[in-house]
């Protein structure tokens, strides 16, 4: 069959006929598998979700315990029946949970890659490259700009600014599910043991990494009750990027601002966000991990998806590979 | 070079001085000679390495790499040098184990020819990771764009070795890249480096505004009065030879005013105000001056046009003469005798204004005789020229600033103490005939308000927003609603850069006019008045 016949583009999502699911829908569908807990990808009212039990753990941390009628745990590496198709998931090293999933019919194989990157990261499995014949990938970070540091070098950069700047706060920016969590598992790791402020709207989500055996220290609530502004002096809070901007952020001694994102590897981003420390710490593939990917896979066609689509369909070309542009609507970005 | 493309990077993102401060000092204090005097030469403009120019780069970078790449790259980041720093292709094999130091890359490519030029950048690109690229062509390309001054970077120098800024000033054009002497000295290893060089920046005394008291406490017979002159201050020295100009802050300004250069046959350190137009005829204003600023040569048709001349109000040497030390009633009578021996068209003498009392005075402040008189100075009789800014022998009495009823049109957040507060203000002012009249921007400012007040704007910005770009918010603002910023301002220049026409110099705010109607704001025709005066 073709590979179009298996998957392909409805307004509410990555379609599979002969199984009738969904893939990330963006509305409510009879059956959704869903490949992370990002709200542009998981979102509530669907009938039946089939995703990594850490997925629906997440999903329902966000969307309260009835965010669907059932819900079914997908085990990583499991091969599972629907309709004559078999689905796996497989590690994207995106955030906790997050998965590939592999669907397969009548001898034709696609993997669906969701969101992923390479880079390692000690707050979820890493991504397992699947061989396929179609392979689709995101391209959030689709252009050859886009290359990720190490993430440990910008930590360093972080805290050599705490060292330099003692008597200011360091707000870091940084999504609430996945980006947060490994902003201070990196912290640790690079021996920061002082307690970490967070801003209410991580507490839930760290707390499930920490119950998962992500181990990230000790975190305190960045609210005002918890001391006077002289108490945040020379402390990292972390925050969603949202906050920084807005009253909240009064409590903090002349703040630095910093955004842990992989779009901060554009100056123009860091200066038009008034971010004065930008952090590259990204959870989606940068150029050299798109492609190196892609090539891994031993893909024959490649499907691209939410991003910078163009780019890399015309590197797929010059490197002979076959290539189109997927377009679905309804990403963002929230992830990075 | 890492830690050289690190500190750009940080600086070029932090906003406040002390910031800044703190980031250099930290890199001069932790980075070894001769990479630091480097990066000094590099801030200041003191480093000279032969230009690449864009099209040179952008050959090298599609000689690489797929074009159409490249240009979905260049559309998106919309900046070369950056673009190509991150594009540049790499293999793993190309970083050495050895990063090359900011030294290494300097030398490279002032060794370079203008035929091997391009490969030798090319060359070290290969081998510097992405921001040491990005360095790397700003270096090339000229003008690092960081938002430093000269003078900040002397200031940093200062803070490193717990000096006054004004000995490094006074040292600065004496030494050369990479600066390994005055670094020593400033971490206490080395004597202070000698003054050996001729013609060599002076640092200047400056004036206090007169606050609200002051001149109640101060007898009229102690002082001098003279007209304050808007101008640039500068110091003309001449000695064996060397002719040259400097700004209030030591920057050696002489490229830009080779007409006056040439007027300096003397040996002397003249201190005064440098002005264009005719001495004896006409004086130009600020916006005339302007035309021969911030540039680092000038043609002939525009020194033609604004010539430049220097109106003299001080004497620091004559010959080997150190006057600095005399009272400014003798220094005052030296110059005097001297600038009758100069060019008439190149050196006048500021006068003096005659006054009995501090009354007849003000008269004379509020009602200058020439619109390039922004008010007067007081100088001390018997006071030595001291460097900096101490407080009793000069007074500064400014004429009071403009106003003007402007209305609130975009606020932007601002940085640090202030980063959640809407707190640099964009302001427009009516144009337009009755009945269709619409807000013209005429100016920014970011400061004259209370902490108090800052709070009232950053809730009237939120609540009155009607559309957000990044970290800026359009404001409401029409005929029947709108915020009235009374905003005060020096002086006005032409502009063409703005779509009104006019820039303002130095605006703040002065009050918040929070019960004046947005209609009854001023008109452009209010400001286009005050041009033409």
């Amino acid at each position: 069959m073709r590979a179009s016949d298996l998957l392909h583009p409805r307004p509410e999502g990555l379609y599979c006929p002969p199984a009738d699911f969904f893939i990330d829908p963006v509305r409510p569908v009879n059956r959704a598998l869903i490949t992370h807990g990002h709200s542009d990808h998981a979102r509530s009212g669907h009938r039946s979700v089939l995703a990594t039990q850490q997925t629906l753990d997440i999903m329902g941390l966000r969307y309260g315990e009835d965010f669907a009628g059932t819900t079914q745990a997908a085990a990583l590496g499991e091969a599972i029946a629907l309709n004559g198709v078999t689905v796996t998931f497989h590690p994207a090293g995106h955030v906790l949970g997050s998965a590939q999933i592999e669907v397969v019919h009548q001898g034709s194989c696609i993997v669906a890659s969701g969101d992923y990157k390479r880079h390692r990261d000690a707050t979820c499995e890493p991504f397992e490259p699947v061989k396929c014949d179609v392979f689709i990938t995101e391209a959030t970070f689709g252009l050859p700009v886009f290359r990720h540091p190490p993430d440990t070098e910008e930590i360093a950069r972080l805290l050599k600014s705490t060292a330099q700047f003692p008597e200011r706060a360091h707000l870091v920016g940084a999504y609430a599910l996945g980006k947060a969590q490994r902003v201070m598992r990196l912290l640790r790791d690079a021996g920061y043991d002082k307690p970490i402020y967070i801003h209410g709207t991580l507490a839930k989500l760290s707390d499930y990494y920490q119950r998962q055996g992500i181990d990230l220290g000790t975190l305190e609530p960045a609210t005002v009750e918890s001391g006077g502004k002289d108490d945040f002096t020379g402390a990292i809070v972390v925050g969603p990027p949202s906050a920084f901007a807005d009253r909240w952020a009064r409590r903090f001694p002349d703040p630095i601002s910093c955004f842990a994102s992989g779009w901060m590897r554009i100056r123009q981003r860091a200066k038009q966000g008034g971010v004065e420390l930008p952090l590259i710490i990204s959870d989606h593939a940068d150029w050299d991990e798109l492609t190196a990917t892609i090539r891994e896979t031993g893909a024959g066609e490649i499907w691209v998806t939410h991003g910078r689509e163009e780019a890399l369909v015309r590197w797929c070309e010059l490197e002979g590979i076959a290539a189109r542009p997927l377009h679905l609507v309804g990403y963002e970005d929230e992830g990075d | 070079m890492n830690r050289f493309a690190e500190l750009l990077d940080r600086l070029v993102l932090t906003p406040s001085r002390n910031g800044k401060l703190t980031l250099l000092s930290d890199y001069f204090r932790s980075v070894e000679d001769p990479d630091r005097g480097l990066a000094l030469a590099a801030i200041t403009g003191d480093l000279t390495i032969a230009a690449v120019k864009p099209a040179m780069l952008r050959m090298l970078v599609m000689e690489r790499m797929d074009p159409v790449l490249f240009g979905y790259s260049y559309d998106y980041v919309g900046d070369l040098a950056e673009t190509v720093s991150l594009v540049w292709p790499q293999s793993p094999g190309d970083i050495a184990n050895h990063e090359p130091t900011l030294a290494e890359v300097v030398a490279k490519l002032q060794a370079a020819s203008r035929s091997d030029g391009p490969k030798v950048l090319a060359r070290l690109l290969d081998s510097a990771s992405i921001s040491a690229r990005f360095a790397i062509i700003k270096l090339v390309t000229g003008g690092l764009r960081i938002g430093v001054s000269a003078r900040l970077a002397k200031q940093a120098l200062a803070d490193l070795g717990k000096v006054d800024v004004a000995e490094i000033e006074e040292l600065w054009h004496g030494l050369t890249p990479p600066y390994t002497e005055l670094f020593a000295w400033l971490e206490g290893k080395a004597e202070k480096p000698k003054k050996t060089a001729l013609a060599l920046f002076r640092p200047v005394m400056l004036s206090n505004p007169i606050g609200d008291g002051d001149l109640e406490k101060l007898d009229p017979a102690d002082y001098a009065a003279e007209w304050k002159w808007d101008g640039i201050r500068v110091q003309a020295v001449s000695e064996g030879g060397i002719r040259r100009l400097y700004s209030r802050t030591g920057d050696d300004v002489s490229g830009a005013f080779p007409d006056l250069a040439e007027a300096m046959n003397f040996s002397a350190t003249l201190d005064g105000e440098l002005l264009v137009g005719d001495p004896l005829q006409a004086t130009g204003t600020f916006s005339d001056l302007q035309q021969r600023l911030n540039r680092k040569s000038v043609t002939p048709k525009i020194q033609q046009q604004y010539p430049a001349f220097m109106r003299c109000y001080d004497v620091l040497q004559i010959g080997e003469e150190d006057l600095r030390a005399r009272s400014f009633r003798e220094r005052r009578a030296r110059l005097e005798a001297f600038v009758q021996m100069l060019d008439s068209s190149r050196f006048d003498l500021s006068p003096l204004v005659e006054f009995t009392d501090w009354q007849a005075l003000e008269e004379l402040r509020r009602k200058p005789l020439h619109p390039v008189i922004e008010g007067v100075m007081l100088k001390r009789w018997d006071s030595p020229y001291l460097t900096g800014r101490p407080k009793g022998p000069w007074f500064k009495w400014k004429r009071d600033p403009h106003t003007v009823d402007a209305v609130l049109m975009y606020a932007q957040r601002g940085h640090g103490k202030r980063s959640s507060f809407y707190s640099d203000y964009t302001f427009g002012v009516w144009s337009g005939p009755e009945g269709s009249e619409e807000l013209v921007p005429v100016g920014k400012a970011y400061f004259g308000f209370t902490d108090e007040e800052l709070r009232q704007i950053d809730k009237y910005v939120r609540d009155n927003t009607i559309e957000r770009f990044g970290p800026v918010r359009s404001v409401r603002a029409d005929r029947r609603q709108g915020l009235v910023l009374e905003v005060a301002f020096e002086g006005l220049n032409r502009s063409t850069r703005h779509k009104s026409g006019v820039a303002m110099r130095f605006p703040r705010i002065s009050r918040l006019r929070w019960d004046k109607p947005a209609a009854e704001a001023d008109r452009i025709e209010t400001l286009q008045a005050l041009l033409d005066t």
